[in-house]
């Protein structure tokens, strides 16, 4: 299977927005969390059912990481998305989102329910409980932060998302990509990441499906009750030995569960 | 060469234990735990108490300073301060030194433009309008700014207090994070076009880049001494040149830790522990909260991530003698002090809008006086007319003011 990229401009021109696709069947859009895309092995499983697309959220590309000052809230940010699928020839699709990407998808299936067949919302944040609150990954330090979003904080999945730590120069690149993928994350959802998901997600049509790594020390499981709660029919799925990012701990059980559920 | 008494307002007396026991200085200490509000009411009085003593005794201004939430420093409105030194110091030619109120932490902006008229009317033109961008901690964690827009909104913030200063008509502003239909300043400030205006910065680039284009006093807010902010004020003087304006030591400010006693020993004897706790428990932060993702513009960052800055050293390992030797704190008798800050802070860095922190951690009531009194009269009168030779204009001081006072002699062959 060949992957393709592509960068498509958005917004008047001004966002530009690269995509990575790979595989053939139906249109599956794929948005990333709060720490850049990452291509993995989770995401070659699901190119083996569809054509999977990966943007990378405007501003985390590395060649163009201003763009993302011409957007001003997440209102902006879901018109860009509707606008990079009419460029991407997309009517509608299955919307796969990890995290920030999995209230992205939700937003996007409330905003514009047409587009969106199915979507699968893995540890998506976007509502906020009092009790539990969310801890703010930007503002721990890199090693806590491996140990809230993996199970196992040293391991291989850790590394993927993370990037490498030699040789000096790549291991700055990856810290440069890494931080700058939160802030432009993150202006969209600090300081807290409840930006009136709560408000809109009775709009939401597309069957869901939840999906939570049972050792979340992020968002903890106990959310996938209040998305659970708020979109009749979602369906949970919890999964064992993960973290915050289950699809990267447990690439081949999720992308399974996932291509089930998107197939039908 | 002017010279002001700087202030934090600390928790004086934090337990020895604070730093083991708490997460942070800053955010999250809490309250219940560590503070009495009647006690606190008291480091308040004694704050305003030890400004107006310096103002008494010979100090050029007085300045207070904006934080939230921490133990380290927390005067939320700096202008309520600024009030009362303004009314206490009436009739003097001390300057209100604000540095300041903190523009994106104030919805709208304007808030500050109209407090800082009214400190200008008040003081009948004594305002330094000190703008700063605000620490991630008060800004990005206190106040919820999202630290991409931080900068931005301070930009706009900072575009719109200027105008709001000197416009004749009412304006409208449309701006991207704030929108007035009806700007119509009430009062407008003494002092015209508009007061002095300073930017506090803690040595980023883009701020270099900001104070020089915008003609403004940079003043660099410093808790590790002159030497380490040698590279720092270097590249500040460099971007002065590249962009065509003059070396008038004026345009530069710092603040520098100093203690002063009637001998170096005594000076540690009295001071050590009041430093120490400066050190270990005001500044105890996460290294992450000061910055943010997104806080950094991109250019800094990838700067930054390759060419990381001598790491900076962790001043809990350090102890007075360190802090002493490395030039953080500045401190001994008046003869030491005097040719320290004259070498390393005034020649070194060239300075002309000196501040120093003479009340650190948690030092009394009684020896912060001392430490003024001492100051006033065996280190200041000697840096007065450093550079006085060269002729510069303190265009960055209150106007009326800006001459030495009791000294009628201008500064002969001055070329300037």
């Amino acid at each position: 299977m060949t992957t393709r990229e592509a960068t498509h401009a958005v917004w008047q021109g001004k966002v530009r927005m690269k995509v990575t696709s790979k595989g053939t069947g139906p249109a599956l859009v794929y948005l990333h969390g709060p720490w850049g895309l990452t291509w993995d092995p989770f995401l070659d499983e699901l190119a083996r059912d569809f054509t999977v697309h990966a943007p990378q959220h405007p501003g985390t590309s590395p060649d163009a990481p201003e763009d993302v000052y011409h957007l001003d809230g997440l209102w902006d940010l879901v018109l860009c998305y509707d606008e990079l699928l009419t460029a991407l020839g997309i009517g509608q699709a299955a919307l796969v989102g990890h995290s920030f990407g999995g209230m992205l998808a939700c937003e996007l299936a409330a905003a514009f329910p047409g587009r969106v067949r199915r979507q699968a919302l893995i540890a998506p944040l976007g509502f906020w409980r009092d009790a539990d609150p969310v801890v703010n990954w930007m503002m721990i330090d890199p090693e806590a932060l491996l140990g809230r979003l993996f199970r196992d904080p040293a391991g291989d999945a850790a590394k993927r998302l993370f990037g490498p730590a030699e040789p000096p120069a790549e291991a700055a690149a990856a810290r440069v990509r890494l931080t700058w993928a939160m802030g432009a994350t993150g202006k969209f959802i600090w300081p807290i990441p409840d930006k009136g998901l709560k408000k809109r997600v009775h709009r939401v049509t597309a069957p869901t499906l939840l999906v939570w790594g049972k050792d979340d020390r992020l968002v903890p499981p106990v959310y996938a009750d209040e998305f659970a709660r708020r979109i009749p029919g979602a369906r949970l799925h919890t999964v064992d030995g993960a973290g915050h990012a289950p699809h990267v701990e447990q690439p081949e059980a999720v992308a399974r569960t996932l291509r089930e559920f998107l197939s039908a | 060469m002017k010279i002001s008494a700087f202030h934090l307002m600390p928790h004086r007396e934090l337990p020895a234990d604070f730093e083991q026991r708490y997460e942070s200085v800053w955010v999250t200490p809490p309250w219940w735990e560590l503070a009495d509000a009647r006690r606190v009411g008291q480091y308040y009085n004694w704050t305003l108490d030890e400004l107006v003593y310096a103002a008494k005794a010979g100090f050029d201004g007085v300045c207070t300073n904006e934080h939230h939430q921490n133990a380290y420093g927390f005067m939320p409105s700096p202008n309520l301060m600024g009030s009362v030194l303004a009314r206490a110091t009436a009739g003097t030619n001390v300057a209100v030194v604000q540095m300041g109120a903190t523009l994106p932490t104030s919805n709208p902006p304007l808030r500050v433009a109209e407090e800082y008229g009214m400190l200008d009317c008040i003081s009948d033109g004594r305002l330094v309008a000190g703008l700063p961008l605000g620490s991630p901690m008060d800004v990005n964690l206190c106040y919820g700014i999202t630290p991409m827009e931080h900068r931005e909104r301070y930009r706009e913030a900072f575009a719109l207090t200027l105008k709001a200063w000197q416009a004749k008509e009412i304006f409208a502003w449309n701006g991207r994070y704030f929108q007035l239909a009806n700007v119509n300043l009430w009062p407008r400030p003494v002092q015209q076009p508009h007061p002095p205006v300073w930017v506090p910065g803690s040595g980023s680039i883009s701020t270099f880049d900001f104070a020089v284009e915008h003609d403004v006093c940079y003043c660099f807010l410093s808790y590790s001494g002159a030497r380490s902010a040698k590279t720092m004020m270097d590249a500040y003087w460099r971007v002065v040149a590249d962009k065509g304006r003059e070396p008038n030591p004026y345009r530069a400010g710092f603040l520098q830790l100093v203690v002063v006693a009637e001998t170096d020993a005594r000076a540690e004897e009295l001071y050590a522990r009041h430093v120490e706790y400066f050190y270990h428990k005001c500044l105890h932060v996460p290294a992450v909260w000061f910055a943010p993702p997104g806080n950094q513009d991109y250019r800094s960052l990838v700067a930054t991530a390759n060419n990381p800055v001598r790491r900076a050293e962790n001043p809990k390992t350090l102890r007075y003698r360190d802090f002493v030797d490395k030039g953080y704190v500045i401190a001994g008798s008046p003869a030491t002090v005097r040719d320290r800050l004259m070498e390393e802070v005034v020649k070194g860095l060239r300075v002309g809008n000196l501040m120093v922190l003479l009340q650190i951690g948690s030092m009394p009531h009684e020896l912060t006086l001392q430490n003024i009194d001492l100051f006033a009269r065996e280190v200041l009168p000697s840096l007065r007319d450093v550079w006085d030779d060269e002729g510069w204009v303190n265009h960055w001081w209150p106007e009326r003011l800006r001459e030495r006072p009791g000294a009628a002699r201008v500064a002969v062959g001055a070329g300037r």
